[in-house]
């Protein structure tokens, strides 16, 4: 029988040499008895072990963190169940992914009170300031009283967070001093008298004040916060208090009658009415206008309405179907994949963008959310009906000699049906005041064709009715140049 | 208005803030104070320095900056026509607070949020000089939450979003209609295109420059809004559904919902009732189930009464009691997406027994020490050693699961 002694510093470090060797001489654990520097030594300690073969050495590496934590527990046989199930994890490695094994759930729930503790001790530790306040490195000292030996492996956390200022949480088993930036260990301490501090009276108002009698909660607060660590906490002594008042505050705040305004509220209420925009004029007026539209409920989910941009003296009006999710977002029409697509295609074909005025059929995005994203819906009739009287309003303001309408929403918006659109494509039809539209695809449809050579197809068709578009424009331009005046 | 201590200060900026419910301090870029040249670490999980009786955790120095308000908005303690004490920190003893508190390790970082003075800009400028001071003169590295102002330039939030970990914008009430009876003089459009900018800065701030250099970081921890619930008549399906919209459109990292409770110099407009605690907790489950458990806005709120949730059962519980025909499900045989559906089972349990099941049956033991909590599952699922037999069937299962009744009182 072997005894190993593991130090009370460097614990965790220690139990995994030992581990290790005593897994390479092929100690099995009814071999070995373990014990920390307090503990007394069993009867049969000292008996020489049977040695079996050497056995090869391969450990799964969410076991070495789990030892790693588990070795902090209080329980004194936490090295010897650790060794234990090691053991068995040498013939069937699969075992650390089995959360059903009686003793992985053991461990693992010791793992997570180890965990816990650690947690608490970073959240529960308060410091006092025991230096002077104004010297270039300011000077700290906490009393703790951790449930698990967790000074050691959370010291760190401190000494990443508080660098710049000398610290150090005495508890009753263990030390942790931070000086000049060197972290180091030193025994336990009683209790120390540390000096009152200012800030605290601060954090016991800050304490009361946040607290919202009308939600009294109490079992929420003590199962995160349990009594045990109340007598480190300064603001817990103001608890009882804020409890017994609770219900009293609460009444007291519906029972009260409503006060009439300040007199401050009148001048207040004139200060933001100069902050809201007004209206200049007409044509300047349109995109506000747009923008304030609840003539159909996309208003309500869609981020804000899509306006149409470009110069209002433009020949050539496009006419998309709706904003997507980036053009929501951005309040811009044709900034999403189907406008650049556009735009790439516009440009061979001897399109300029910022020579035209570019708008979509219906104004604000219409989708489903579904999960993370947002899936485009097309718009119905109602809402393409609902938003031709902007699309209307857009046209009488710019006047364009062409209009160009990309699928079936758009044809349906300026012609008043949206069918056939791949028969129609690349004709050209005439609205009601006589402008002629030409009809072509929408670039999205583009997007979602999958056979390539289909897509090289419906491209190139896409590319020659653009160019039209461009031809015509140029010759409608020219004509009316041309044209006497008056 | 001078004369005011820090205490008394503190006292009342603090109580003007407790409305706010978000508290978190998670999610943002690790960064650590090792090199000595500044003070404060964020290590990705948030930490809860203490909790108040109301049962919310305390993890920030939640204040508002000033509590004076040109708004009106009658759910809100600040309202300009209410008459309660007023006060505003100057940009030193914001940056003196936090600071002072972080060194005594009683909070993680600093959520700034005020009432709007003077102007939008105004105030946008003014919180973000006190958290320009914490990063750059004081080299802070801690947590900072930052509300932002909803029509305030894009200049002040990009360099909201550069300082500070997190930004919110509060779209307050569910509905439009509400807003307008409520607070007339916020703009929901307004709102939503604030969420929209944040989104996109954030998203710029993802790629690459055109040098190939990373772009500057902005608002790592993301952003979060806040509805409150219960001040109007907006019932559950309503609620959940703005908030589905607003997951997909803004990639918001949290929607809190605030219960709607009595404030001090209250609005008569306003029911002044206990806050309805309950429902708060069911839309937060419910909001869980839709983005970690893959159900449906249809599925959790379809045959719910008025378009409210099941207060006595947590809605997944609800759910499976109405979809009786999927259940038992064998838990050695089932998907994953059918094991996130059985009442009791959290995503945790579920890996668990994923995993576990690669090398051996699972036996209803096992699933009890994986963390499932066999009470609730018990009814919905086979394992072995396990059948409900014909209890999953049973008309009386529902009753299984209520609270005890409680006797009346005498009094």
């Amino acid at each position: 029988m072997r005894h190993i002694t593991l130090p009370d510093f460097g614990t965790a470090a220690a139990w995994r040499d030992a581990a290790r060797a005593c897994l390479r001489e092929g100690l099995a654990p009814s071999d070995v008895t373990w014990g920390s520097e307090q503990s007394e030594r069993g009867l049969f300690d000292d008996q020489p072990a049977r040695a079996a073969a050497p056995v090869k050495q391969t450990v799964p590496r969410s076991f070495v963190s789990l030892a790693e934590t588990v070795c902090w527990h209080r329980d004194a046989d936490r090295f010897a169940r650790l060794y234990a199930f090691l053991w068995r994890l040498k013939d069937a490695p699969h075992l650390i992914a089995d959360r059903g094994d009686r003793e992985l759930a053991h461990l693992r729930s010791m793992e997570k009170s180890v965990h816990r503790c650690q947690h608490k001790m970073k959240a529960f530790v308060r410091f006092r300031e025991i230096g002077d306040r104004t010297a270039p490195r300011r000077s700290f000292a906490a009393w703790f009283e951790p449930t698990h030996h967790t000074v050691e492996p959370t010291a760190d956390f401190f000494a990443r967070r508080f660098a710049d200022m000398d610290w150090r949480i005495v508890t009753p088993e263990k030390t942790a001093i931070f000086l000049d930036g060197r972290l180091s260990f030193a025994e336990g301490q009683p209790r120390p008298d540390l000096p009152e501090d200012a800030g605290e009276a601060l954090w016991l108002t800050y304490f009361r004040s946040i607290f919202n009698p009308a939600r009294l909660k109490v079992q929420a607060m003590t199962s995160e916060m349990p009594k045990k660590y109340w007598r480190n906490l300064p603001e817990a002594a103001t608890i009882p208090d804020l409890i017994a008042n609770a219900p009293a505050r609460a009444r007291a705040m519906a029972e009260a009658a409503p006060t009439l305004p300040p007199i401050r509220a009148e001048k207040a209420r004139q200060q933001l009415a100069a902050h809201m925009s007004a209206w200049e004029g007409p044509k300047e007026a349109l995109p506000a206008a747009i923008h304030a539209c609840t003539r159909c409920p996309l208003h309500r989910t869609a981020t804000q309405a899509v306006p149409g941009v470009g110069p209002l003296d433009a020949a050539l009006m496009i006419v998309g179907e709706q904003p997507g999710d980036q053009e929501d977002l951005a309040g811009l029409p044709f900034v999403g994949p189907a406008g650049q697509l556009f735009d790439k295609v516009a440009q061979s074909a001897g399109l300029s963008r910022s020579e035209t005025f570019v708008t979509n059929a219906v104004k604000h995005f219409k989708f489903t959310p579904r999960g993370k994203r947002r899936l485009h819906q097309r718009p119905n009739s109602g809402e393409i009906e609902h938003c031709r009287w902007w699309l209307d309003a857009e046209r009488s303001l710019v006047q364009p000699k062409l209009v160009l309408a990309l699928g079936a929403t758009a044809a349906e918006a300026l012609t008043g049906t949206g069918a056939n659109i791949m028969r129609r494509r690349g004709t050209i039809e005439q609205l009601a005041d006589g402008t002629p539209v030409l009809i072509a695809v929408h670039p999205s449809f583009l997007l979602r064709l999958p056979d390539p050579a289909e897509r090289e197809k419906q491209m190139a068709l896409f590319e020659a009715d653009l160019r039209l578009a461009a031809q015509m424009v140029l010759a409608l331009t020219a004509r009316s140049a041309g044209a006497p005046t008056g | 208005m001078t004369g005011k201590t820090l205490e008394s200060k503190l006292a009342i900026l603090s109580d003007a803030a407790k409305y706010d419910a978000s508290c978190a301090s998670s999610g943002s870029t690790k960064r650590d104070s090792r090199d000595g040249k500044g003070l404060g670490s964020n290590e990705g999980t948030g930490i809860c320095h203490a909790y108040a009786p109301d049962g919310r955790c305390i993890s920030l120095l939640k204040i508002l900056m000033t509590n004076f308000c040109i708004y009106d908005c009658a759910y809100c303690i600040n309202r300009v026509s209410s008459n309660v004490p007023r006060a505003r920190f100057s940009v030193d003893e914001v940056v003196r607070l936090t600071i002072d508190f972080y060194r005594r390790n009683y909070i993680e970082g600093l959520f700034l949020s005020s009432g709007v003075i003077r102007s939008p800009d105004a105030t946008m400028s003014d919180m973000v000089q006190i958290v320009r001071r914490l990063r750059e003169e004081e080299n802070f590295r801690g947590y900072i939450h930052l509300k932002t102002i909803p029509d305030a330039a894009p200049e002040l939030i990009e360099e909201a979003g550069r300082l500070a970990d997190r930004l919110s914008i509060n779209v307050e009430l569910p509905t439009e209609a509400s807003m307008e009876t409520f607070a007339s003089e916020k703009n929901p459009g307004q709102i939503r295109r604030a969420m929209a900018d944040v989104r996109l800065r954030k998203e710029a701030a993802g790629d690459k420059t055109h040098t190939g250099r990373k772009a500057a970081r902005f608002a790592p921890a993301g952003q979060s809004t806040q509805m409150i619930i219960g001040a109007d008549g907006s019932n559950d399906a309503a609620i959940l559904g703005e908030s589905t919209r607003l997951y997909s459109s803004y990639q918001l990292k949290r929607v809190y919902y605030s219960a709607f409770s009595p404030i001090p110099d209250s609005s008569s407009r306003l029911p002044l009732v206990s806050p309805p605690l309950v429902r708060e907790h069911r839309l937060y489950q419910a909001d869980w189930l839709l983005r970690f458990y893959g159900f449906d806005l249809e599925e959790i709120v379809s045959g719910a009464r008025d378009g409210n949730l099941d207060l006595e059962l947590d809605p997944k519980l609800a759910w499976a009691l109405k979809h009786r025909e999927m259940f038992p499900v064998d838990i050695n045989r089932a998907d994953r997406e059918l094991l996130l559906r059985v009442p009791g089972f959290g995503v945790k349990t579920v890996n668990r027994i994923l995993s576990t099941r690669r090398y051996r049956t699972v036996r209803y033991e096992d699933v009890v020490r994986m963390g499932g909590s066999m009470k609730k599952a018990g009814p919905f699922v086979t394992a072995q050693g396990w059948s409900p037999g014909g209890l999953t069937d049973t008309a009386q299962l529902r009753s299984r699961f209520l609270p005890p009744p409680q006797q009346l009182s005498l009094l």
